[in-house]
């Protein structure tokens, strides 16, 4: 088994051809009143078909992930596709407080597309919004969740994230005592899924660059755990760690030119920060318990991680440079907490909750630290890996369903959810990317 | 004429297997009293042990039995949230410690494992945490640290898949693989 296991190991191939998970998003929970949106299929001046109906990418985007409803197209009392063609009263009397109509136009002969879009408040009868977006026809895509990220900020006061990407581990089996990892990327909502990594031996702990052109992870190719930094347009990659035992949980920091890291070289587990410029290795924690699954706070000033060294997990904060005994502990209510990271807003903490000794459920959790008051999230009882949306309004995590792991996501205020299971094998770690050009 | 030529063939297959047999286990038996020299020499316990190799000449001694059967046992299993072996595995594992110390070329490799529940970077410095406990048990009881490998594969190597208690039982291990 160990010989099979190894040449497996070797098949190291960077695809983007082979099969890949394949996630598809199901709306689980939405809000008792959402906003009412009508939004108009685009009127299509070419005459030709388009591969993706933007409008209804569009409708998708803000029913997912914020708090609308929208109009259905059998209730339309008219189609406009501008400004000069709309009536509010129509929209009105269907008690629709937003409108969003376009148009698309492509030159004959031509990949190029052009999107006319325009954003309507009907209570106070005026444009909020349009412009035109130009891209190629294989962009229509990503010009709908352009002006997902437009409408939904003009309505929340938020920017919208509909253009970010996941990054996320899948593991298949391959036969009797065999599995299949690989390391996928896709749009937020599991569209257009491409694999960046596949192995025969396990691959973990996926983490953007700030920048969102490179991924770190680590990768049991050689068959002990190293970490890896792979760009992701060009596939190019290098190890970054060879120490000994332990070489875990890569994380950039905000700055993107550290990335903070686990290992357990001296003993026991710590925390280390290696500068990505010179290669300098900074030891952060220095005890004899296990100290893991580091965080960056937003500033990039002080590292979040979690230590057993009371004797259960809890989650610490540390000032880089500062000495290793001036540690913060942050939480005290539960048995185990794990996994923190700070939200954009530096005040609220998500992270992976054990309440109590006696019940091994663990749930996503929200902690303020100043208020100390704590949120569930999820009412599941096997979640782990939460990762925040780039506009801090989501959270999405892994968890089990029908014995199968899949991918969530909630909002901070636990009122929408969705579920991205896979079509096959199981879904994990998932890491949501920062805001994308 | 054929079924009795088929009985003599038959009876002549089983004879010449039990010479064999006894061929092979004659070879065994002077390796064993060979190895058992050097297992004198190294434990309190032999003194027992070398009489009764004294007395049964064509067989293994209890204590030899015992040994094989412990070194045969290569995985150890561990409850939930411990991070220490079980003390019924305790003997067993002695037995793996000396045979380390009676052999220095020999080298193998521990792999330390935990169940899903937690989150994967926690479950891959326990395991690491049950591998480093029978790691220094057998340089305590005479194995050098050059001759051991440590490895953790955390939850992502599981012996068995599903949430259910069982299944949760089998992954919470640390492996002896050879190398």
């Amino acid at each position: 088994m160990k010989l099979r296991t190894s040449l497996l190991g070797a098949l190291i191939c960077l695809c983007s051809w082979s099969a890949n998970a394949e996630l598809s998003i199901q709306i689980t929970q939405g809000v008792d009143n959402p906003i009412p949106i009508a939004v108009v299929p685009f009127s299509n001046e070419s005459g030709g078909f388009f591969s993706e109906d933007v409008s209804q990418i569009v409708i998708n985007d803000l029913e997912q992930v914020g708090e609308f409803r929208a109009l259905s197209r059998a209730n339309m009392l008219s189609m406009p596709s501008g400004e000069q063609e709309v009536f509010y009263r129509d929209w009105r009397i269907l008690a629709q407080d937003y409108l969003l109509v376009g148009e698309i136009n492509q030159q004959p002969g031509s990949q190029l597309v052009q999107v006319q879009y325009e954003f309507f408040d009907i209570n106070r009868e005026m444009k909020l919004a349009g412009e035109v977006l130009t891209g190629s026809v294989t962009q229509l895509r990503d010009i709908g969740h352009t002006i997902s990220n437009v409408v939904f900020e003009q309505v929340t006061g938020i920017p919208g994230a509909f253009t970010s990407e996941i990054l996320y581990i899948v593991s298949e089996s391959a036969g009797p005592e065999m599995s299949l990892f690989r390391l996928e990327k896709a749009d937020y909502d599991g569209a257009r899924p491409q694999t960046l990594l596949e192995s025969g031996e396990p691959i973990m702990s996926p983490s953007w660059s700030p920048n969102g052109q490179d991924v770190a992870y680590v990768s049991f190719e050689t068959d002990l755990p190293r970490i890896y930094i792979q760009n992701i347009a060009t596939g190019q990659r290098r190890q970054i760690t060879n120490y000994p035992n332990i070489n875990s949980s890569p994380v950039w920091s905000p700055d993107g030119t550290k990335l903070a890291m686990v290992l357990s070289k001296d003993g026991s587990p710590d925390i280390y920060v290696q500068d990505l410029n010179n290669n300098q290795l900074m030891r952060i924690t220095d005890h004899p318990a296990i100290d893991t699954e580091p965080s960056w706070t937003p500033d990039g000033r002080h590292i979040v991680f979690m230590s057993d060294r009371t004797g259960q997990p809890q989650i610490y904060q540390m000032e880089l440079g500062a000495n290793s005994y001036n540690v913060e502990r942050l939480t005290y209510d539960c048995f185990q907490c794990a996994k923190g990271k700070f939200l954009p807003d530096g005040l609220n903490l998500v992270h992976v909750r054990r309440e109590t000794r006696q019940s091994p459920t663990y749930q996503i959790a929200i902690l303020n630290i100043e208020t100390l008051r704590v949120i569930t999230l999820t009412g599941t009882s096997l979640d782990e890996s939460p990762s925040v949306a780039p506009n801090g309004s989501m959270i999405m995590y892994a968890t089990k369903f029908n014995g199968r792991g899949v991918l969530d996501a909630v909002s901070i205020d636990g009122r929408v959810k969705f579920r991205l299971p896979s079509s096959q094998g199981d879904v994990r770690e998932p890491s949501w990317s920062p805001f994308l050009n | 004429m054929g079924k009795q030529s088929n009985q003599f063939f038959k009876v002549s297959l089983l004879v010449i297997s039990l010479f064999v047999l006894g061929a092979c286990s004659s070879t065994s038996e002077t390796d064993e009293s060979s190895g058992d020299d050097s297992q004198s020499s190294s434990s309190s316990s032999s003194g027992s042990a070398s009489s009764s190799a004294g007395s049964n000449s064509g067989q293994l001694t209890q204590e030899q039995i015992r040994a094989q059967n412990a070194l045969r046992q290569t995985v150890f299993y561990f409850d939930f949230d411990v991070a220490e072996f079980q003390p019924a595995d305790r003997e067993t594992l002695t037995y793996h410690a000396r045979d380390l110390a009676a052999n220095p070329s020999k080298r193998l490799r521990l792999e330390g494992h935990a169940d899903e529940r937690g989150t994967r970077e926690y479950n891959l410095a326990l395991g690491e945490r049950r591998a480093n406990g029978i790691l220094n048990y057998f340089i305590v009881n005479g194995a050098s640290r050059s001759q051991i490998e440590v490895v953790s594969y955390g939850e992502e190597r599981p012996e068995q898949s599903g949430q259910t208690e069982n299944a949760y039982s089998r992954n919470r291990r640390v492996e002896i693989v050879a190398r």
